[in-house]
């Protein structure tokens, strides 16, 4: 039967189900069908620390949410227009976030009895009309893969397994995507075991020919390609580009990259993404724990590498006394910081921005360091290279603060040229720098940056000793002089504040707003879209984003004057805004939110509607 | 690890111009000239030897040598020296540590730094005391021993270094004294001509903190007798006239020493330090009773095992070799892998 055709500008899908159900896959999967389609898209993954909560249960939840369009988009997208419910806890944990006449599909194979009651549904909500509002499409999506699959040779178990390939398929029909992409990947996934090959490719096509035919859909949606610059894209995650970002400082740099890490959520895959690369003469490092990875990292970084750590809020804590010695050594080092909610162990795969603080002021003594946040997925890519050219050029620890919520979540990135990427290449010392011609001085400074010369082991005639004591100006003997370290605070606080940043760039469209929002990092996304959302409803806002949060930018106190007020969203109770009241005595606005979610579009222009409003 | 090359270097060239700021009388200082008047031996120019310490007395040993060298944190010596040493094999790099920093606060990076068999030289200057924060118990003080923290004893059984070194399988352990400059000296030889993790523990006095620690192994009058001399190929006696020696009774776990004159010659163990099994290596570092009597010197154990150094280097090159194109060319590949699109 032929189908109508719905044109839409834009559609946010909620795949969900329990940690085993591969719910992950299916939406990275529809995200790569749709990417290869043109739409612009923005996703958001959310799963359990556990790897398999018990069964059924609502902890057990993992979902994705997938937001595509034919216009440029922001952020993941507030509430699903589409949920797949791959069981009863999916539908209860996320009911609550549909708008009314949201469509729902359901796997009524799963809601038995038994694991209705798991989640405290008394009777099925397939049944007792509390679905009414929404438009719900029951599908036995268990079953029907079982029978599909019936004439191949691979276990029920198996079989079952299939079901997200089936739902994978429905959906993909339902929004007309191109799946030869995904064929592809279940032939590499699975090369190993032909049968399963043949049997995730029939359970997709079965749930293709289900949407086809059933007289449920009624309807199939096209979102037309969006409009964006030319150039090739592919789609990537925070982390996969903030990897790919590490490599390419490596060889823009021409310099040997060493990792150390240990392993934590949500920074591990940086490491299983590096520890691919080694033919770019990248070694990477499991260590022992996370002292010791910064530790080897600053040791690798002493010897000429681009020496780099990766880790989450706890293991910033760890390496605080590390990096302090970095900071008195002068010696390049990177360490990237994917937050995740805390304090302690927290919410390990839910995201926040509450680790600013710490990057900025968490160690002993004075001990400044260079502190930049991307703000989008692919942004990682170029805030890794940024971070990688301050401690080069300025040989100073440099702390890269990334999030659960870019980590994770995805958007196309226009590749770039290499040749395009700035050229990372420093210079190591060679020759003797005294007046007499044969003394070497460690800690002599180069006038405008006031770097230290990095003088490498293997280096003749520059053998010296360095160490967290406190040192003597150029000659880096040690020094308990009260006014030489009295000097040498103030250097090292120089130091940071002589590294060159961009200035802070307003966007204010129409220029005559009179309130400002200011972020940092992830909230980004959110902030633009609903910046964009006021303008369209004829109010003016205006949007700066910090990359740089040490040293700032040098317009940003002036950025700020311009405004009657300035409002600073963050994943935070606050910790920007304490900044930015501390330093530049301007009454800024906190608006806070730690849900272990990103803000949603809609709560940040309600509130910045009352802030334009009312002032 | 470094080649060797035809250098003339002297004990001179290895002291810094740094004023060396022990106390009076420290066994520190008697280590320090033997490991200078060593150097020049390894036929490694200066500036591809790297000294690594963390914080303590011992650790500002660094800062006189006038080779590379880093003074950084407390405990955190191998891990940085792992970095090191790894992504510069053409370094000679060596650790000095002391029974606080290498056994407590670093103690878990020494253990993976040795299981790792990491390409480092680790020396532990052990006097059973925190000297630098002027006389705590250490995790080698005896248990019992009276210091400032502990007024009416430690009740903390202390470590043995070398039986610990062992159980993390390390490939080189030995033992010397600070005062005796050849037996120091000839650990460090076979230390330096060791492919992956020797470890070295250095029994140092304390004048201040824990005078005479280790007294009755330098004692003229008591040292024959409770020092038992390894000699890889050599049956295992000692004592002024060879009265003892050291035996590994059947169905024990361990060895025993007993009167030479009591056992036949082939009951007298030969010291092999290349046994495979660590479980020898660690019934010798298992026969000093609480008194010191029958500690044994020298090398319990050189064995080979490739170190962690030359397997990432390995896995490095072969990557290397698999690939064509400049880095550049390699970069635009990697970036454009995947599933892509292209918007004209």
């Amino acid at each position: 039967m032929t189908k109508q055709v719905r044109q839409l500008d834009r559609v946010v899908i909620r795949f969900a189900g329990d940690s085993g159900d591969g719910m992950q896959l299916t939406g990275d999967r529809f995200t790569s069908e749709t990417a290869q389609l043109g739409n612009d898209i923005s996703t958001l993954p959310n799963f359990p620390a556990e790897i398999r909560a018990p069964a059924g249960t609502l902890p057990g939840v993992s979902s994705f949410q997938v937001h595509f369009a034919d216009y440029d988009i922001l952020t993941p997208g507030d509430a699903p227009n589409v949920l797949v419910a791959m069981n009863p806890a999916a539908l209860k944990a996320n009911l609550g976030d549909l708008p009314r006449g949201a469509d729902i599909i359901v796997n009524t194979d799963e809601f038995t009895k038994r694991n209705l009651a798991k989640v405290g549904y008394t009777a099925s909500p397939l049944e007792d009309g509390s679905l009414d509002g929404y438009s719900v499409h029951p599908v036995g999506l268990t079953s029907m893969t079982v029978g599909a699959l019936a004439e191949h040779d691979v276990s029920k178990k198996d079989a079952e397994r299939a079901k997200n390939m089936f739902a994978l398929g429905l959906l993909s029909w339902m929004y007309s995507r191109p799946y030869e992409s995904t064929i592809r990947f279940l032939e590499r996934k699975f090369a190993a075991r032909p049968e399963l090959v043949s049997a995730n490719i029939a359970a997709f096509k079965a749930g293709w020919n289900f949407g086809e035919t059933t007289e449920d859909f009624g309807v199939r949606y096209e979102v037309k390609p969006a409009q964006m610059s030319p150039g090739t894209y592919r789609n990537i995650t925070g982390n996969a580009a903030l990897a790919l970002g590490i490599i390419a400082a490596g060889v823009r740099s021409k310099l040997p990259v060493f990792l150390g890490a240990y392993p934590i959520t949500p920074a591990s895959d940086i490491l299983h993404e590096l520890s691919k690369h080694k033919r770019f003469g990248i070694t990477t490092m499991q260590a022992e724990d996370e002292i010791a990875a910064i530790g080897a990292a600053l040791g690798a970084a002493y010897g000429g590498a681009l020496g780099i750590t990766t880790t989450s809020g706890p293991g910033v804590a760890l390496k605080g006394e590390t990096i302090s010695l970095a900071v008195a050594l002068e010696l390049p080092l990177v360490v990237v910081d994917v937050q995740r909610a805390g304090p302690s162990t927290g919410m390990p795969t839910k995201t926040e921005q509450a680790d600013l603080n710490m990057a900025l002021f968490g160690r002993h003594g004075e001990a400044p360091v260079a502190v930049i946040a991307p703000r989008s997925p692919s942004d990682c890519f170029h805030a890794a290279i940024e971070a990688a050219r301050i401690a080069l050029t300025h040989r100073t620890p440099v702390i890269l603060l990334s999030d659960n919520y870019v980590a994770n979540g995805s958007e196309p990135w226009l590749l770039p040229e290499v040749d395009s990427l700035p050229d990372l290449q420093v210079e190591f010392a060679t020759q003797p720098n005294g007046e007499d011609g044969s003394t070497f001085l460690p800690y002599l400074r180069d006038p405008q940056t006031l770097a230290r010369p990095w003088a490498i082991p293997g280096t003749p005639g520059l053998e010296h000793r360095i160490g967290g004591l406190e040192k003597a100006d150029k000659t880096g003997d040690i020094s308990y002089d009260p006014a030489n370290h009295d000097f040498m605070v103030r250097t090292r606080a120089a130091r940071i504040e002589a590294i060159e940043v961009p200035d802070l760039e307003v966007e204010d469209p129409d220029g005559d707003a009179r309130v400002l929002v200011l972020g940092w990092g992830s909230t980004y996304g959110p902030i633009g879209a609903a910046c964009r959302a006021l303008r369209q409803r004829g109010q003016s806002v205006a949007q700066a984003h910090l990359r740089h949060l040490s040293p700032m930018p040098g317009n940003v106190g002036e950025v700020l004057r311009r405004y009657d007020r300035v409002v600073i969203p963050e994943m935070n109770l606050g910790q920007l805004a304490h900044v930015i009241r501390a330093r530049f005595l301007v009454d800024a606005i906190p608006y806070n939110q730690v849900r272990g979610l990103p803000f949603t579009a809609a709560e940040l222009e309600t509130m910045l509607e009352e802030v334009v409003k009312n002032g | 690890m470094a080649e060797p090359v035809a250098l003339k270097l002297t004990t001179k060239d290895f002291k810094s111009d740094q004023e060396v700021r022990w106390c009076p009388g420290c066994g520190d200082y008697a280590i320090l000239a033997a490991v200078q008047s060593f150097m020049p031996e390894l036929g490694i120019p200066r500036e591809r030897i790297v000294f690594v310490s963390g914080i303590g007395c011992s650790s500002r040993f660094p800062y006189y040598m006038n080779t590379y060298g880093m003074h950084s944190i407390h405990g955190r010596a191998p891990a940085i020296a792992t970095g090191l040493s790894v992504s510069r094999p053409d370094l000679s790099v060596w650790v000095v540590t002391g029974d606080g920093d290498a056994l407590s606060i670093g103690g878990n990076h020494l253990i993976h730094a040795l299981r790792r068999n990491v390409n480092l030289k680790i020396l532990l200057f052990n006097n059973r005391i925190y000297g630098l924060t002027k006389g705590q118990y250490s995790p080698t003080s005896e248990l019992g021993k009276i210091t400032k923290s502990t007024p009416v004893g430690s009740a903390d059984s202390p470590f043995n270094p070398l039986s610990l070194a062992l159980g993390a399988e390390a490939t080189f352990v030995a033992r010397t004294i600070d005062s005796d400059r050849k037996h120091l000296q000839s650990v460090l030889r076979a230390a330096a001509e060791h492919n992956g993790s020797a470890f070295v523990e250095i029994y140092q006095n304390c004048n201040i903190f824990n005078d005479g620690a280790f007294e009755e192994l330098k004692d003229a009058s008591t040292r024959d007798d409770y020092l038992i001399r390894l000699e890889h190929g050599q049956p295992i006696t000692f004592g002024k006239d060879g009265q003892f020696c050291v035996v590994h009774p059947p169905g024990g776990f361990g060895l025993e020493v007993r009167e030479t004159a009591t056992v036949s010659p082939e009951e007298i163990v030969v010291h092999d330090a290349g046994v495979t099994e660590p479980a020898y290596a660690f019934a010798l570092s298992r026969l000093p009773g609480l008194d010191l009597r029958n500690t044994p010197i020298g090398v319990f154990r050189d064995v080979s095992r490739p170190s962690y150094d030359n397997l990432v280097q390995s896995q490095l090159e072969a990557a290397r070799a698999k690939t064509s194109g400049t880095p550049e060319e390699q970069l635009a590949g990697l970036l454009t892998s995947g599933d892509t699109w292209t918007i004209l």
